[in-house]
């Protein structure tokens, strides 16, 4: 049976450790030093070079759906150790550690949620948790989102947040790629509509699966995104790499990227993508959200 | 013994076969009679070769799946396949050498090929980017597999490379995007689809052709989320990556009985003693012999029964526990 809790978002021990401690801090795009509530207010973004501070799960929940109220499925999911795998730390450790700081039990938070009244299935990435990365439980988890969306014939929302694949669980990381691309074939089959939202960073295994396979690909400004990680590519090609590559704004500039949007804006963004999407033609039950996004209007604030 | 055709854990066994062979050229050239020392000799070499090559470590067997000899796609297609013939581009942008794709009558059957291709000669390693394809050839291969899918012609692919290209103008063309769009076209394609990592299955780059109902290894190959040298540079990089190699191989599980074991693959392709390399005309016949009984297998199953029994593999992957407390 499945079961759920409503997870009402507040800050997390994780949110903490990602905001800046104190009352001032320090902008990673500008230097500017900003008053910290006045960050809070704006979702984390600076208020003068808007710079998108990585905010946690807890912090998208609030600021995407409605009432900042998910109800979460899946939680319990917790990852083996398949191979044994052979490491300064031992991988059950590095589980139990990355649960300890995020009070997660893994690296996505999945469940249902509206956005605008439309109910939607929702998935947003960890990346507090050993960088976002895909092994069994957040393939299983995305997997079963994607299932929801079926079942309950809802729209999908994944925020995706990820270095990749995880190592540690090996080839069964690499085969969650496979499983989660797979079940966005009968997805679209469904014609279920899917949003992908990207966010800082989203590269490897999870760019090359479900992030990269929505009927709109969003993503946040200044976003990492790509395939393979800088490093690696420098160290192949030998040559530095040209300024600003692939960011969000390289993505969008090649084609491979719908729109960037501000994290303010990503909500109105996302009610007007879903309201198209929800066409008489869709397999979704609801065609209308019951409320429309005043035009370039903000959501709610938290405080 | 050429330098750069073999490992350096094959040389006595080389040295010792060179030996037997100039020994017996002697005993024929001078008509000396030695065959007491010549059966000597081979004894002590089948021992010798026995316990090269009889339990590898994982890493002896990255090295063998790397092995400059090792037979590429294109050595199978010529053994196993007739008429081959290979189609080029992706309509969009350009043509990439290092995925090779094209029909061939398999035994009396018609079916799609699609393979990396390393390349032997310097010259064709530098064409084919040592089997790094770039976005293009992912879309190839994805729009023979559609048609080869509409005429109803089953996929036969053979996986060898050290991973997908990185580079920026992959990334400019959408290396990833030309991955997960294979996973998902691929998913629902309604013929068989017969995959076999005949030497390296580096990640992304490997299963960006790698989904379908069948997934056959053979013996020396390996399969992985990661390169082995990736993988340490990640967890060993202080003390220095490349030296930790052979660790990160233990530690990822990337051999061929892993995978069984784990439930990834459905079947090991055994090679000759001593690696595919050694005798490349048994390793096809081996791996042509299990691919047609997987074709036939899957041959007689209606499409709408093909894709869910692919769904099921699939969807059944990953190892959790649920824990409801949490
Ligand atoms: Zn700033």
């Amino acid at each position: 049976m499945e079961w759920f809790r409503k997870a009402k978002a507040g800050l997390t021990r994780q949110d903490k450790q990602d905001i800046p401690d104190g009352l001032w801090t320090k902008c990673g795009g500008c230097g500017e030093i900003i008053y910290a509530r006045e960050l809070e207010r704006r979702f984390w973004v600076c208020p003068s070079c808007e710079y998108h501070f990585r905010i946690g799960h807890a912090e998208y929940i609030r600021l995407l759906l409605d009432d900042g109220v998910l109800e979460e499925y899946d939680r319990g999911l917790i990852s083996g150790d398949p191979l044994k795998f052979k490491d300064k730390k031992k991988y059950p450790e590095r589980i139990a550690d990355a649960q300890q700081k995020t009070g997660l039990a893994d690296a996505v938070v999945c469940g249902i949620g509206k956005i605008g009244g439309r109910a939607v299935s929702f998935s947003v990435m960890e990346f507090a948790f050993i960088g976002g990365s895909m092994g069994s439980v957040v393939g299983e988890k995305v997997a079963r989102a994607i299932e929801r969306a079926m079942t309950r014939r809802i729209p999908l929302v994944i925020v995706a947040c990820s270095g990749g694949a995880r190592m540690q669980e090996g080839i069964l990381s690499l085969m969650q790629m496979a499983k989660t691309s797979f079940l966005l074939a009968e997805l679209v089959e469904a014609k279920i509509p899917y949003i992908s939202v990207l966010t800082n960073p989203t590269t490897a295994g999870v760019m090359a699966s479900f992030a990269s396979l929505g009927d709109v690909i969003i993503a946040e400004p200044g976003a990492q995104l790509g395939f393979a990680g800088p490093r690696v590519i420098r160290e192949t090609i030998r040559q530095e790499l040209p300024p600003g590559f692939q960011s969000s704004e390289f993505f969008q500039e090649h084609g491979f990227l719908d729109k960037i949007v501000k994290r303010t804006e990503l909500k109105p963004t996302l009610i007007n993508l879903l309201t198209f999407l929800s066409g008489p033609n869709s397999g979704v039950m609801e065609k209308t959200g019951s409320t429309l996004p005043m035009p370039g209007g903000l959501p709610e604030s938290p405080a | 013994m050429r330098p750069g055709t073999y490992l350096d854990f094959e040389k006595p066994v080389l040295e010792l076969e060179a030996r037997i062979r100039d020994m017996r050229e002697f005993a024929n050239d001078e008509n000396v009679e030695l065959t007491k020392e010549l059966r000597l000799l081979e004894r002590k070499l089948d021992k010798l070769t026995r316990e090269t090559f009889a339990s590898l470590s994982r890493w002896q067997r990255v090295q063998l799946a790397r092995h400059p000899m090792r037979p590429y796609t294109l050595d199978y297609v010529e053994k196993m396949t007739t008429g081959f013939t290979a189609l080029h581009g992706d309509r969009a942008y350009g043509d990439d050498r290092a995925m090779v794709a094209g029909p061939a009558m398999l035994s009396d059957r018609p079916v799609l090929i699609v393979g990396q291709q390393k390349g032997r000669t310097t010259k064709e390693k530098l064409a084919n980017n040592f089997g790094m394809c770039h976005p293009e050839g992912y879309r190839k291969a994805l729009r023979l597999m559609t048609l080869a899918a509409r005429y109803g012609r089953p996929i036969v692919i053979l996986i060898d490379t050290p991973g997908a290209f990185p580079g920026v103008e992959a990334e400019e063309r959408g290396q990833a995007e030309a991955i997960a769009r294979n996973l998902r076209e691929m998913a629902l394609l309604p013929v068989p689809i017969v995959i076999a990592i005949i030497g390296e299955g580096a990640s992304g780059g490997a299963l960006g052709i790698g989904l379908g109902d069948r997934i056959l290894m053979m013996e020396n190959s390996w399969y992985s989320v990661i390169s082995p040298e990736g993988c340490a540079a990640i967890l060993w990089r202080s003390e220095g990556a490349v030296g930790n190699a052979p660790r990160a191989a233990e530690s990822l599980r990337l051999a061929a009985d892993d995978l069984l074991e784990l439930g990834i693959i459905d079947r090991i392709i055994p090679e000759p003693l001593g690696g595919a390399h050694r005798d490349a005309a048994a390793s096809a016949s081996m791996l042509k012999a299990v691919i047609l009984e997987s074709l036939i297998e899957l041959g007689a199953l209606k499409p709408d029964e093909l894709i869910a029994r692919r769904r099921d593999k699939f969807r059944k992957i990953g190892v959790f526990s649920e824990d409801d407390t949490f």
